[in-house]
């Protein structure tokens, strides 16, 4: 019995599962770009397959900076983030279905584990995207790079770039703390 | 003696400087404290209205916001457009084709907005070509012409673009009678009552794509139509015709055809006419008229040459077409929201006439006619007759209404608009306009629901309302606020060319649906390029086609070699673009043609016969991009029989050491 979930965590971790397999269709993140001559802005939507908004407007203008055109094809991410996702909501289900603890914290460090990394692939995508920049660029300014904010504001050039996680992104953090309030609810439990 | 010189002196010095302020009051103090607050849109801001007016002998037609009064755009119509390209580029030059060839001009004077169930529904809207009888259609997603048909056995298409409450049909009557097409024209002049015939032409206009078609004409007596408008609610299947020059005269019109003391309005009862062409008893005639259409997948016009015209002589058909007397060379003809009253208004006269349709429908019943004109019905003045507006002014043009009753008719002569009940017939209110007005607008006053907050006067003649330009002067229209009792003037504002009838109509109704941009993916025009690698030059004997792309900010290819003397040179031209006002435009220099203007996702073709051996420049005339002044190439152009390689490139053709 002590091994075991309460039904609310295994509701929990239902409800978590049901998020992460919604947030595979939407978009994840959004980077909103805003300048004088775009008062509608530009949006750059990362869902977990593709990418959507503006992409083709936005790397028109890269041009200009030289930095690389966009294109899902040369995202190894896009071909597999979706079936983590999958996984991690299958994960999630089974944990729900044993009912165990152990089966719940490693679900919750590996989960974390994997945000983690995604972030620091996101912000590597960023970094290149932002330096590798063609020398033979119409506008070059001298130090400056294009990487945009992995989350919040930055300014670059004529360009207010606002990084932040769109409605998939917070299902996924959703999810995460829906992972965490069971097993901070079981740990707790156990030890009492 | 002195002292009776000194009082005579003084005396008549007073009485001069009083008759000096007796002088009336100019504008100055026409214009009342908060006009300009209530013309103000702050910078950023959108205007309430769109007004679409038209150009006169521009041949085009503009639109303005209001209440600023602002000029937004010019549609190419009727004249060509070098600024545009429009009448220049290989696409758009088929549009101005008629059965005399192309014609590059025309004479703009009315518009009307498509209507659904009496209101306008902001789809399209139509204009008239007053010289060489057309009729077009400009797509309000586009706000480009996409349509236009010629009218045959008409000559000067005046009475038009008048159209019936859903837009069945678009009318066109003939200003000018003449010989029709396929009868012998070559008669004296002054045979005009044998041989001359007034034509009218109901156009079907399809219900979903808008395409027009000459469904029938009615053969009617000589005589000049002028302005025409559709029955709406209970009068929906009648429409009404201004006639003048009644008289039948063919010169000194001025004189000859101001003689009667009526003329007629013409009702015409277009769904008995409807009937009699569905039973068959129309007459296929031959005629010739060309029908323009520009196919919005392909973004390509074409021509096609009609070869007959089905028409109905009313004579034959007597319950077909009815006249009522109206005083004095009547112009407007115009239906009141309920489509219970048609408001006729005679130049040279000094009251305006109502008629009533139930008493018109009444008299036809019991025959009160009073002979006919031409083997057409004449009602009697009385038995149609609602009743008069006594003294409103004179010279009355025009009448448009608002949502209370009330109309509003402009007057040339004595240069001003009154207000008026229609149904106690009582002057309300007048004010005076700058000067001799033509016709007025009221927004979507002509519909079944004016929405009456604006009026617009379009006057002939401006003289000392806004800073001189030499002998020729713009003209103008004003704005006044009409949701008070008191007609209130707002605004002055210039037009293009002549306004004659204007529309306007809430923003809304249109604003929501205007096109961004053309997707690329969609353009069938079968010259497009749709990517920087399909660029390319491919020569067909002295023809030298150029699939060229643009995108910020370069030509694909840049430089092209091997054009000849004797080349006809074609440059297709796509603008990759798919971003909302990246327009590109192009231009050759020393070219014999105008430039072009692309739009974003739009594939435009520009003819070039070069004349001179040499390197001739092409560059982007559009500010598209910080880089906009790198955007230009170079076509060298060799000697015929040169045997100089055709090449072409972007980007590799790199300097030689």
């Amino acid at each position: 019995m002590k091994n075991n979930i309460s039904p609310l965590s295994k509701a929990l971790l239902v409800i978590a599962a049901l998020l992460l397999v919604v947030s595979a269709f939407v978009p994840i993140w959004q980077i909103d770009l805003q300048a004088p001559q775009y008062p509608e802005g530009l949006t750059l939507k990362i869902y977990s397959d593709k990418l959507g908004g503006n992409v083709e407007i936005i790397n028109g203008l890269n041009h200009y900076i030289g930095m690389k055109t966009l294109h899902a094809d040369n995202f190894i991410e896009f071909t597999i983030l979706k079936y983590i996702i999958f996984f991690y909501a299958a994960f999630a289900l089974v944990a729900a279905l044993l009912g165990k603890k152990k089966v719940l914290y490693t679900l919750l460090i590996m989960f974390i584990l994997f945000g983690i990394i995604a972030m620091v692939d996101f912000w590597r995508w960023e970094y290149n995207y932002g330096h590798d920049l063609d020398p033979n660029a119409a506008i070059i300014v001298p130090g400056m790079a294009y990487q945009p904010p992995l989350i919040g504001f930055k300014q670059l050039l004529n360009f207010g770039a606002y990084s932040v996680p769109d409605i998939g992104g917070w299902f996924f953090i959703g999810s995460g703390l829906l992972m965490l309030i069971a097993s901070i609810k079981e740990f707790k439990f156990s030890k009492s | 003696m002195k002292n009776n010189f000194l009082t005579i002196a003084v005396g008549s010095l007073l009485i001069a400087s009083a008759l000096q302020s007796c002088k009336p009051s100019n504008t100055s103090n026409a214009v009342t404290g908060n006009a300009a607050q209530k013309t103000y849109v702050a910078p950023g801001k959108y205007d309430e209205v769109y007004n679409f007016v038209s150009g006169g002998f521009s041949g085009q037609m503009s639109v303005y916001g209001l209440p600023s009064g602002r000029l937004f755009r010019v549609i190419p119509v009727f004249s060509v457009d070098p600024e545009k390209g429009w009448g220049y580029s290989e696409e758009t030059k088929p549009m101005l084709n008629t059965s005399n060839g192309f014609v590059p001009w025309d004479d703009l004077h009315h518009v009307q907005l498509s209507k659904t169930n009496g209101d306008a529904d902001g789809r399209w809207v139509f204009g008239n070509a007053n010289n060489t009888p057309r009729i077009a259609r400009i797509d309000l997603k586009t706000f480009k012409t996409v349509e236009i048909i010629e009218l045959p056995n008409s000559a000067g298409n005046h009475s038009s673009p008048f159209l019936t409450e859903n837009t069945e049909y678009v009318v066109a009557g003939t200003r000018f009678s003449v010989p029709p097409d396929n009868a012998n024209g070559d008669v004296p002049i002054n045979t005009y009552k044998q041989n001359f015939k007034g034509y009218i032409s109901f156009v079907s206009v399809g219900k979903e794509d808008g395409k027009m078609d000459i469904a029938f004409q009615l053969e009617c007596p000589g005589v000049n139509f002028d302005l025409s408008r559709a029955g709406k609610g209970a009068s929906h299947g009648w429409f009404f015709f201004s006639c003048y020059n009644t008289e039948q005269a063919n010169t000194l019109l001025e004189v000859n055809a101001s003689k009667n003391d009526k003329d007629f309005i013409m009702a015409v009862n277009w769904k008995k006419a409807e009937e009699y062409i569905k039973a068959g008893k129309g007459k296929k005639t031959p005629a010739k008229y060309i029908h323009n259409t520009f196919n919005e997948s392909t973004q390509t016009a074409s021509s096609e040459m009609k070869n007959e015209v089905t028409v109905l002589n009313v004579r034959d058909f007597p319950d077909i077409c009815y006249m009522m007397p109206c005083p004095k060379s009547p112009h407007g003809c115009d239906v009141d929201p309920t489509g219970e009253y048609i408001v006729g208004s005679g130049k040279l006269a000094a009251l305006i006439p109502v008629f009533s349709f139930t008493k018109m429908l009444k008299a036809i019943e019991n025959k009160a006619f009073d002979g006919s004109f031409d083997g057409v019905p004449v009602i009697k003045y009385e038995e149609a007759l609602y009743g008069e507006v006594k003294k409103p002014g004179l010279g009355p043009l025009h009448t448009e209404f608002d949502a209370n009753g009330n109309a509003y008719t402009s007057f040339f002569v004595s240069s001003e608009v009154v207000k008026w009940n229609i149904k106690d017939l009582k002057v309300l209110d007048r004010v005076p306009t700058f000067y001799s007005v033509g016709h007025l607008c009221v927004v979507e006053g002509d519909s079944k629901n004016p929405t009456g907050k604006y009026l617009i006067a379009y006057n002939k003649i401006t003289k000392d309302r806004y800073l001189p330009t030499g002998p020729e002067l713009c003209q103008s229209a004003q704005l006044y606020d009409i949701s008070g009792d008191k007609m209130e003037l707002l605004l002055d504002f210039p037009t293009i060319g002549e306004p004659h009838y204007a529309q306007a109509i809430l923003a809304d109704k249109i604003m929501k649906n205007s096109l961004k941009i053309y997707k690329i993916d969609d353009n069938k025009n079968p010259y497009v390029t749709k990517g920087e690698s399909e660029s390319k030059v491919v020569r067909d004997g002295n023809k030298v086609h150029v699939y060229m792309t643009c995108i910020r900010s370069h030509f694909a290819p840049d430089n092209i070699e091997g054009i000849k003397m004797g080349d006809e040179v074609y440059f297709h031209i796509t603008n990759l673009e798919q971003d909302w006002d990246v327009p590109h435009g192009f231009a050759v220099k020393g070219a014999a043609n105008a430039e072009l203007l692309i739009m974003p996702g739009e594939t435009q073709t520009l003819k070039w016969v070069p004349n001179k051996v040499g390197i001739i420049p092409i560059y982007c005339t559009d500010f598209c991009s910080a880089l906009h002044q790198e955007m230009q190439g170079y076509v060298r152009v060799s000697p015929s029989g040169s045997n100089v390689p055709l090449i072409w490139s972007v980007g590799t053709n790199l300097p030689k050491e």
